[in-house]
């Protein structure tokens, strides 16, 4: 069953494990989230939940979101995302059922989505991690610059420059996704998730969690 | 509010037990050293020249002089792997980090104790104490030579 929760980045401290060792944990307040709409073959086509996280005014949504929500017998919620299932699973669910951290107790490596920090424009070594020109050896105001964009050849004689060429601009504010980060802990009284490392996003911006879909081979034996 | 949460995770790994310790005071600092299955206690014995950061993060920097050459060894005061730290003596600093005594050499590098920092303090008061008091007598001396 794919088990996934909604939730905010809180900030980052420190964890002793057992060993003694000093590991970084992300802190992420999960949940509760309700399952808001239930999507099956008959109705959709394909299988999947959607959850809804966080409680709003209604005055703060809209008629749509505020019907869509009654439907499923919640009052109003800021976020709603999907979530696929695999074939049958969706059965399990029911609209209205709350998904809580509990749901993680078993699992050990997790994904986590949220939106980067927004960088605004930025050159090419930082958003792109180009290498740049020489610090000497005759270069002139020049050594971060990204180099040829082409020549007209390469450019399929067309004058202009490839399509999809890598070059300064924004950075930063898109989805990103962490894959395969270790469980710390799980804290059902509070709501809380402890995972190792970093997670993308600023404090207080929206994280999806859910269990990891692909593992390293390490990380597959010990899961 | 996150402030509190950060808080609430953190208040079960901070250490409850440790001693007072402070800038200058030469320590016993008793590190659990973890080779493979076996687990022993080794201890790094100077002088603390620092603190940093607060709380859960809080650390120490503890120099001492071995073979003639200066170490200096920074332990996470809530750390697991820091056992114990036993206080040998107070010294006496006049500052926050005492980065001075890289520079001293031989008896110099030595702190004075802050009891007889305390016993100075203590006798400079008591000096000032017996002075008022003769600035008093001298008026009483007076009196008493006017009867």
């Amino acid at each position: 069953m794919a088990t996934a929760i909604l939730g905010k980045k809180v900030g980052m401290t420190r964890y002793y494990d057992a060993e003694g060792k000093n590991v970084p944990v992300t802190v992420i307040q999960a949940g509760p989230c309700f399952v808001s709409q239930v999507k099956t073959v008959e109705t959709d086509g394909y299988e999947a939940i959607q959850i809804a996280f966080e409680d709003i005014k209604a005055r703060n949504s809209t008629f749509q979101l505020i019907g869509h929500d009654a439907k499923a017998g919640l009052g109003s919620k800021r976020f709603h995302r999907e979530v696929r299932l695999g074939e049958g699973e969706a059965a399990g669910y029911e609209p209205g059922q709350e998904i809580g951290v509990e749901a993680f107790d078993a699992v050990k490596y997790v994904d986590v989505i949220g939106t980067s920090k927004g960088k605004g424009t930025q050159g090419p070594m930082k958003r792109h991690g180009f290498a740049g020109q020489e610090a000497s050896h005759g270069v002139e105001r020049k050594h971060r610059s990204p180099g040829s964009v082409g020549g007209r050849s390469s450019n399929l004689g067309t004058g202009k420059p490839k399509k999809g060429i890598r070059m300064a601009g924004r950075m930063g504010n898109e989805r990103v996704t962490v894959r395969s980060i270790e469980v710390i802990g799980v804290d059902k009284e509070k709501g809380l998730l402890l995972v190792k490392g970093p997670v993308p996003g600023a404090n207080k911006g929206l994280v999806m969690v859910r269990e990891a879909t692909r593992l390293y081979k390490r990380k597959a034996k010990n899961a | 509010m996150s402030q509190d949460i950060i808080a609430a995770v953190q208040a079960s790994q901070l250490k409850t037990d440790r001693p007072e310790v402070n800038i200058g005071d030469t320590v016993d600092v008793h590190v659990r050293i973890i080779e493979g299955e076996k687990e022993r206690i080794q201890v790094f014995t100077g002088v603390i020249i620092k603190m940093q950061n607060g709380g859960l993060e809080q650390t120490f920097t503890v120099r001492r002089i071995v073979a003639n050459e200066g170490v200096e060894r920074t332990f996470p005061m809530h750390s697991p792997r820091v056992a114990k730290i036993d206080i040998v003596r107070h010294g006496d600093a006049r500052r926050a980090k005492l980065y001075y005594l890289r520079d001293r050499v031989g008896k110099k590098r030595r702190l004075r104790d802050r009891r007889r920092g305390l016993d100075a303090l203590t006798m400079r008061k008591e000096e000032a104490a017996t002075k008022q008091a003769q600035d008093a007598a001298p008026a009483e001396a007076a009196e008493a030579s006017a009867e």
